[in-house]
């Protein structure tokens, strides 16, 4: 259990009443992915509000050695950016806001804004709570993309470091692939062949990927594939939902020309309504 | 089974079509004449559409059994469009009319184009309801006092609603011989017409009612002409005047006001209704396909919309998809589009060789012959459905109708939609859950890989203002398959996504699939759309009039004490199975109730509530069927008394088997069923020997179970006795073979 997926871990705290149960949350995360915690607050550093932070942290019941914290001013997503550059981190972790009576939840425009333009892997967390809800059921998107695999290989990572049982492999084929209307009983016959073939070979091409990780990420882990013809971005967090996952693994958005960002916005239905917690993976932001 | 080319399968399925074609043609007929006079277009118009819509459409489209040609929907709108661009003068709006008519065609063929078929989803059903029933009293308004021999009211819907009691006074004090006639001829009509459904006799039913009321009311014309010598006992403005000189006469459209938003208006409403008719029409018929295809709505829509460009070329209205002459082409064993070819094909004969004999129908049998169609339409039990459905939806029901006749046809659907967004934001009260998700993607849908089942889930809300998404989904899945649908990540769903929803369940049933929903009962706890719950459910809203028992079912109660057997009489709408037998392929299973099980569970007795047909052909029928669970696998058939119905049938259905050793047999059944050979080799000597020996029953294997049916309709205690014995003893002969 002692691999270590991030090696360093920053958390943006403020003084909220969410405060302890983030701290707790990110002392626990930071043991078990191994890594080293950065706490940085954006605002004026005081002793009262020191203090009253190195209690919090003193207080809870995981406890780990390497932490650093920083006290910056400035714009808070910029600043935090910066940040997480200057310290070279691998992840960083941002919780999530709850709709008003309803359990829905979306992200602040702050940790959107940072969500979108990080360089580094980023974890949103739905509910940080000064307990641990263990996590079970992660699932991860298998799309063909060349970030897949690094994404698909943290996945095993972490679901060996948190101890999860079971990972399920989402792949999303988008409907205009199929390229058949479905008007009538032949279009009908003739999407579903189509859509049975597009699955094998997506199927065929997840299990390549998975086998071909290192035997001993993939051992005592059930896992297994899904194809969902649908909006890519959309469906695997409906998916998460439907299977009550505790853990969302995506890749981060890429970077790619004009047109691509105009269709791919993959990640913006996840950010308006988160269905788990999600990890937003960077290809280099991990080892 | 495959070796025959489609051109084979297209001969040999010739004759049904063209018998089906002709009997629709019967209906065609006067329906066509008088959905045009009812329009205030010269009666040729409606002949045309139909004539158009057969022919082009049976070419071009996409469906298979449905018959296209004027619409009763349509009437309204075009009335009001050659009334209002007419300016009194009639046939100067006609002309102008045509032009909208040729304009909504093209609209029709684009909305086909861009796929836009899934728009009409976009209409609550109760809205639409209520649209269907303000167009029901529009046409009966109107026809109501024409009916009565009064060709004069004019005014709009409401004004001729309340003139009709003076009508009816204008007749009792000033009766001529003329008014006279012609009220009786319409009032006795429309009483034919009314009683029609409940004349079970194979022969008379052959002809559609319509016809009836027009061979007779010719028959009389005649009979005033040549026996009387009194030809023009009613004055013209009461007879069909066709022009003398049926292809040079023909009128061509007015584009004169193209440019005007009184034009652009009608053009919309047209094609509003156009579609929307057509699409309802569509989908019932799907529902009615004994071979249970799907139709290509887009391609129909394209089909159409040509047509409808052709007609209005040649003077005629627009053409549409309509349900009643649909139903009766079914029903009457058509396989294929050819039918519809074959219908206009008819009328063209009709048109050229019977042109004098059309001349005779007086108006007012054409008068009686759409107040009942639009009595179909505008029925109070309608309205006590839908408030059986909620009160909400009576709210919304009733606001469209009185929208619709006090404003027009469109703002009536808008304020309809408007209101039923409303009734949706009260109840959830507030919009927000609608605002926040009304564009967001809100289903998944996908093959669980492990069970092979298609699983699909909803969130948010599913209301008609996002159905299409859900149907977009559902129509991927293949019918014959398990599909699930979860509700329980979706805090509201309509009436008209749990109607939507019913159909598919039907869908899947007739395939032989699995359409399952799942995740309600969660909504039912917190009474958020109970009227949504109650119509998925629909015995629980039956349930209420099954309080005290009647006296056949404390009858029932006790035989089942004496059998020992189970006996339920509440409303049961799981008949699964049923659909798969011939008997129900053009019938649609209202729901199961009486039922008497006997504890092994091999027989089953109950009394079932079915429909044949649609709209103005509707019937409803209360059977009492056995269903029986074969003793051994036997070979799918059915067997029926020979009559002269059957005789007809062999036309269009699977030939009778006969036996040249039991001629006796041959003679009084009707057997039939597709493997010929197990079916010569079941049937040996002693069971044949039985059915001849027993009073005739009509009876159906599916391989599994039997079916048996008396007549159609209750039986009594004596004769369920008499059935029970019957299944015994066969069972007793099928167990020793």
């Amino acid at each position: 259990m002692s691999t270590t997926v991030f090696k360093k871990i920053m958390v943006g705290f403020a003084f909220s009443p969410n405060l302890k149960a983030n701290v707790y949350e990110s002392l626990r995360i930071a043991r078990y992915f191994g890594g080293q915690l950065i706490f940085v607050h954006v605002g004026s550093k005081t002793p009262e509000k020191e203090s009253h932070f190195k209690e919090i942290v003193a207080s809870s019941p995981v406890q780990s050695e390497k932490i650093n914290i920083h006290w910056r001013a400035g714009n808070p997503v910029n600043t935090l950016l910066k940040a997480s550059q200057e310290f070279n981190v691998d992840l960083i972790l941002l919780g999530a806001l709850k709709r008003e009576n309803v359990v829905k939840f979306y992200l602040g425009s702050i940790a959107r804004k940072i969500t979108r333009r990080a360089k580094c892997s980023i974890l949103l967390l739905i509910n940080p709570s000064e307990k641990r809800h263990p996590c079970h059921h992660i699932v991860v998107n298998g799309f063909e993309s060349p970030q897949t695999k690094d994404t698909i290989r943290a996945a095993f990572m972490v679901a060996k470091a948190l101890g999860a049982k079971k990972i399920s492999l989402v792949e999303e084929i988008s409907r205009s692939k199929v390229a058949v209307d479905v008007d009538d009983d032949r279009s009908l016959r003739k999407a579903t062949l189509k859509k049975e073939k597009l699955r094998r070979q997506e199927q065929t091409r997840v299990e390549d990927v998975v086998n071909n990780l290192p035997a001993k990420l993939t051992a005592e882990i059930n896992w297994t594939t899904q194809s969902i013809f649908g909006r890519r971005g959309y469906s695997i967090g409906h998916y998460a939902k439907v299977v009550r996952s505790d853990l969302l693994v995506m890749n981060a958005q890429e970077n790619l020309g004009f047109i691509d960002r105009l269709i791919t916005r993959d990640i913006e239905h996840i950010l308006a309504e988160l269905p788990t917690d999600v990890l937003i993976i960077s290809s280099k932001g991990y080892e | 089974m495959n070796k025959t080319t489609p051109f084979m399968q297209f001969l040999i399925g010739l004759p049904k079509n063209v018998f089906s074609g002709f009997v629709v043609s019967l209906i065609a007929l006067p329906l066509g004449l008088g959905l045009a006079i009812a329009s205030e277009a010269p009666p040729m118009a409606g002949i045309i559409a139909a004539i158009a819509g057969g022919m082009v459409v049976s070419i071009l489209g996409g469906s298979h059994l449905t018959i296209t040609g004027p619409g009763n929907g349509l009437v309204i709108v075009i009335l009001s469009a050659i009334v209002g661009m007419g300016e009194g003068d009639l046939y100067q709006g006609y002309l102008y009319t045509l032009a909208a008519i040729m304009l909504s065609g093209f609209l029709l063929f684009v909305f086909g184009v861009f796929r836009l078929g899934a728009l009409s989803e976009f209409f609550p059903t109760t809205a639409l309801q209520g649209m269907l029933a303000a167009i029901g009293v529009g046409i009966l308004a109107k026809q109501f006092h024409v009916m009565l021999g009064f060709t004069g009211i004019k005014g709009n819907t409401i004004n001729q609603l309340i003139l009709i009691p003076s009508s009816i006074k204008n007749l009792m004090s000033n009766p001529t011989s003329e008014i006279i006639l012609a009220s009786a001829i319409g009032i006795l009509s429309l009483v034919f017409l009314f009683l029609y459904a409940r004349i079970r006799n194979s022969i008379f039913q052959l002809i559609p009612a319509p016809m009836w009321v027009v061979i007779a009311s010719i028959g009389v014309m005649y009979y005033y002409d040549l026996i009387l010598k009194n030809p023009d006992i009613l004055g013209a403005n009461l007879m069909i005047i066709l022009p003398d000189n049926l292809l040079t006469s023909l009128p061509s459209p007015d584009f004169g006001k193209v440019l005007t938003s009184d034009f652009m208006g009608y053009t919309l409403s047209i094609t509003l209704v156009a579609v929307i008719e057509s699409l309802l029409s569509i989908k019932a018929v799907d529902k009615l396909d004994p071979l249970k295809r799907r139709s290509n709505i887009n391609k129909d829509l394209r089909a159409l919309g040509i047509a409808t460009g052709i007609s209005s070329f040649f003077g005629g209205l627009n053409v549409v998809t309509v349900i009643a002459r649909s139903s009766v082409n079914v029903n009457n064993g058509a396989k294929n589009r050819s039918a519809n070819f074959f219908h206009s094909a008819f009328l063209v004969l009709f048109i050229l060789l019977f042109a004098n004999q059309i001349q005779k129908i007086p108006m007012p049998a054409l008068a009686a012959i759409l107040v009942y169609t639009g009595y179909r339409l505008a029925a109070p039990e309608n309205l006590y459905r839908v408030f059986k459905v909620g009160k909400e939806q009576g709210v919304i029901f009733l606001t469209t109708l009185l929208a619709t006749l006090i404003t027009n046809l469109s703002t009536g659907i808008l304020l309809g939609i408007l209101t039923t967004l409303l009734v949706h934001i009260i109840l959830n009260k507030s919009g927000i859950l609608f605002s926040r998700n009304w564009l967001k993607p809100n289903i998944l849908m996908y093959l669980e890989e492990e069970t092979g089942n298609y699983y699909v889930s909803v969130k948010n809300f599913c209301s008609f203002l996002n159905f299409f998404k859900l149907k977009a989904k559902l129509d991927e899945i293949p019918p014959s398959s398990h599909a699930i649908i979860d509700f329980s990540l979706c805090e509201f769903v309509d009436h008209t996504v749990m109607e939507g929803l019913n159909d598919y369940s039907r869908g899947f049933s007739r395939q032989g699939g699995f359409f399952e929903i799942i995740g309600l009962d969660v909504h039912e706890a917190k009474t958020e759309h109970p009227f949504a719950i109650r119509k998925s459910l629909p015995e629980s809203s039956l349930l209420s009039f099954q309080i005290s028992l009647t006296k056949r079912q404390k009858l029932l109660q006790k035989l089942s004490n004496i059998l020992n057997w189970n006996y339920l009489p509440d409303p049961v709408s799981n008949y699964d199975g049923l659909e798969r037998f011939f008997y129900f392929k053009t019938k649609w299973i209202n729901y199961r109730y009486n039922s008497l099980e006997s504890k092994n569970k091999e027989f089953l007795l109950f009394d079932l509530s079915y429909s044949g047909g649609a709209f103005i052909t509707k019937e409803d029928f209360k059977s009492t069927f056995l269903q029986i669970k074969a003793p051994k696998k036997m070979p799918v058939f059915a067997l029926d008394k020979e009559n002269f119905m059957t005789t007809i049938l062999q036309l269009s259905e699977l030939q009778d088997i006969d036996f040249k050793k039991y001629p006796d047999f041959s003679r009084r059944f009707y057997l039939r069923g597709e493997d010929v050979k197990a079916i010569r080799d079941f049937f040996t000597g002693d069971l044949i020997y039985f059915f001849e020996s027993h009073p005739a029953y009509y009876l159906e294997s599916n391989g599994d179970s039997i079916l048996i049916r008396s007549k159609e309709r209750l039986a009594s205690i004596q004769e369920i006795k008499q059935k029970l014995a019957f299944a015994e003893e066969l069972i007793k002969i099928l167990e020793n073979k």
